[in-house]
C-alpha cells in the first residue's frame, strides 16, 4: 500500500480531499502527512481574495479560476465562510457562485468554516493550501470569510491579496480607514454597472494618492517602460492597482488576471517573493510553537488545578495576571 | 486534535426550484453544530458526488421535490460508489411516495423525509448514522 502523501503527490483526489479533512481537524496523520509534503511546497501563487459580505468575491473567484484554466493552470480554492460562534456549526454557501467549475478535474474547491478563528480565515487555512500547493496546484485562491475592517490575516498567507469593494459600501472616510485596504496589492471595484461605481473608484484612488505621493510618476509608465520591465523594479515600490469588474458576466477578469500576474513578476523581481515567504513560514513556525507550548502546559497543569485558579480569578481574589504567573510557576496550592 | 464535525452536502438534484426546504434543513443542521455545505438548486448528479469529493463529506442531504427521485437518487449512488466514498450517508427529502421508499432504502438511501417531518429528527438520525 503506498503511503497518503504519494498518493497526494500522484493526484489522488479522494486521498487529497481525505487528507485536508484530517488536516483540518489537526489529527496527528494529518501533521505526519504535512511534515512529508513540507518539501514539496512552496511552489504555487497564493491569490486572497477578501472584502465585505456581497462585495461578490466568490463570483470573482469563479471567474478568475475560468480565466487559469484557459492559461492551462490547475486551480484550487480555498473558501472561508464563519462559524457560528453559539452551536459551532456553520452554512458553507460559496460553492453555489462556482457552478461554472463543477465537472474540470484541473479545479478543486474546499470550503472551511472558520471554527473560531477571527482574522478571516480558519486556523487550518495555512495547512489546507500547503496540502493544495504538494499537490500541484499552481494557483490557490484563498476566499476569506466576509470581512470587515480589520481581518487582515489572509495577507500575511497570500502573496498576492485582492481587496474587492461593492458600489455603495461607504464614503471616502472608509477608505481612509486603516486596517483591510491597507493590505490591498489590487483593489477591485467589483458590480462596477451598478451606480456609484466611478465614486467608488474615486475614493479608492484618492486613498492611494495619500499612501503613495510619488503616483505621478505612474503617469509617465508608458514612457519608460519601454524596456517592458515593471516600473516597480525602479522604485522597488508597488502601487495597489484598482481594477474594475463585473463578476456576473466576466467583465474586466482578462485585465483583473493580468494584473494578478504582474504583481506575481513584481515580487519576484523585487524579491518580496522571497521575503513574504519568510514572514509566512515565520508566523507559521509561531503559531506552531504556542500550540506546542499550550500542549506542554496542559501536560504539566491538569484541568483541576487550572479550574481552581480560575475560581479564584472568578471571585477576584486572583488577578487574571496573577493567575498567569502561578500558573507558568507551578507555585500551586 | 479538535473535535471532529460533523460535514453535510445539502444538494437540490434536478429541475424543480424550490429550496426553502433544503434551507430549513441546512439551518438547522448549522444549529445542532454541524458544518453544511450548502450548494444551491439545479445541481446534476456528477456536480452533486464531485463536490461530495472534494468537501470529504459524512452525510449527502438530498432535496426533491420533482418526482425524479427514482432516477437521481441510484445516479448519485453509483456515483458516489465510483468516486470510492461508499461510507457517506445519503438522506432524501421532499415528495416521495411512501411505496418508493422501500426500494430507495434498498438503494443504500440512508432515511427519506416528506413534509411535515422533525428537523430534531433528521438532526438525531444523522449523528446516529455517522457515528
Amino acid at each position: 500500500m503506498i503511503s497518503l502523501e504519494e498518493s497526494i503527490l500522484q493526484g489522488d483526489r479522494l486521498a487529497l480531499a481525505r487528507l485536508l479533512t484530517q488536516v483540518e481537524n489537526d489529527t496527528d496523520d494529518g501533521r505526519a502527512a504535512l511534515d512529508a509534503l513540507f518539501p514539496h511546497t512552496g511552489k504555487a501563487h497564493l491569490i486572497g481574495i477578501t472584502g465585505a459580505p456581497g462585495t461578490g468575491k466568490s463570483s470573482l473567484v469563479n471567474q478568475l479560476a475560468l480565466h487559469f484554466r484557459r492559461e492551462g493552470k490547475r486551480v484550487a480554492i480555498v473558501a472561508i465562510d464563519p462559524s457560528s460562534p453559539f452551536t459551532g456549526g456553520a452554512v458553507l454557501g460559496d460553492r453555489v457562485r462556482m457552478k461554472d467549475l463543477s465537472g474540470d478535474n484541473g479545479v478543486f474547491i474546499r470550503s472551511m468554516a472558520s471554527r473560531g478563528s477571527i482574522g478571516g480565515l480558519a486556523q487550518a487555512t495555512a495547512n489546507v493550501v500547503q496540502v493544495f500547493d504538494a499537490a500541484g496546484y499552481e494557483i490557490i485562491m484563498i476566499e476569506t470569510v466576509g470581512a470587515g475592517q480589520s481581518e487582515v490575516d489572509i495577507a500575511k498567507l497570500a502573496h498576492t491579496t485582492l481587496v474587492v469593494e461593492a458600489p455603495g459600501l461607504g464614503d471616502d472616510i472608509q477608505a481612509i480607514k486603516a486596517g483591510i485596504l491597507e493590505i490591498a496589492d489590487i483593489m477591485v471595484v467589483n458590480k462596477a454597472d451598478r451606480p456609484g461605481a466611478e465614486s467608488t473608484e474615486k475614493a479608492l484612488k484618492s486613498m492611494l494618492e495619500l499612501a503613495h505621493p510619488t503616483q505621478r510618476v505612474f503617469a509617465h509608465h508608458g514612457k519608460y517602460m519601454s524596456a517592458a520591465l515593471p516600473i516597480e523594479t525602479e522604485t522597488n515600490i508597488w502601487i495597489p492597482l484598482i481594477q474594475r469588474t463585473i463578476a456576473t458576466d466576466g467583465k474586466g477578469i482578462n485585465e483583473l488576471a493580468h494584473q494578478i500576474a504582474k504583481h506575481r513578476e513584481h515580487l519576484i523581481v523585487s524579491g518580496d517573493w522571497t521575503i513574504r515567504a519568510r514572514a509566512r513560514l515565520e508566523s507559521e513556525l509561531d503559531a506552531a510553537l504556542q500550540s506546542a507550548l499550550m500542549d506542554r502546559f496542559r501536560e504539566r497543569v491538569s484541568e483541576d488545578q487550572f479550574n481552581k485558579v480560575m475560581d479564584q480569578v472568578l471571585e477576584r481574589s486572583l488577578s487574571p495576571l496573577e493567575a498567569v504567573n502561578m500558573l507558568m510557576n507551578g507555585s500551586l496550592k | 486534535m479538535l473535535d471532529k464535525k460533523i460535514r453535510v452536502l445539502v444538494a437540490k438534484p434536478g429541475l424543480d426550484g424550490h429550496d426553502r426546504g433544503a434551507k430549513v434543513v441546512a439551518r438547522a443542521l448549522r444549529d445542532s453544530g454541524m458544518e453544511v455545505i450548502y450548494t444551491g438548486l439545479r445541481q446534476t448528479p456528477e456536480m452533486i458526488a464531485e463536490a461530495a469529493l472534494q468537501e470529504d463529506v459524512d452525510v449527502v442531504g438530498l432535496s426533491i421535490l420533482s418526482g425524479a427521485h427514482m432516477a437521481l437518487a441510484p445516479r448519485i449512488m453509483d456515483l458516489l460508489k465510483a468516486n470510492g466514498q461508499t461510507n457517506v450517508k445519503v438522506f432524501i427529502g421532499g415528495i416521495v411516495p411512501d411505496e418508493d421508499i422501500p426500494r430507495l432504502m434498498e438503494m443504500g438511501i440512508t432515511g427519506v423525509y416528506g413534509p411535515g417531518a422533525s428537523t430534531e429528527d433528521i438532526v438525531k438520525d444523522i449523528k446516529n448514522a455517522v457515528k
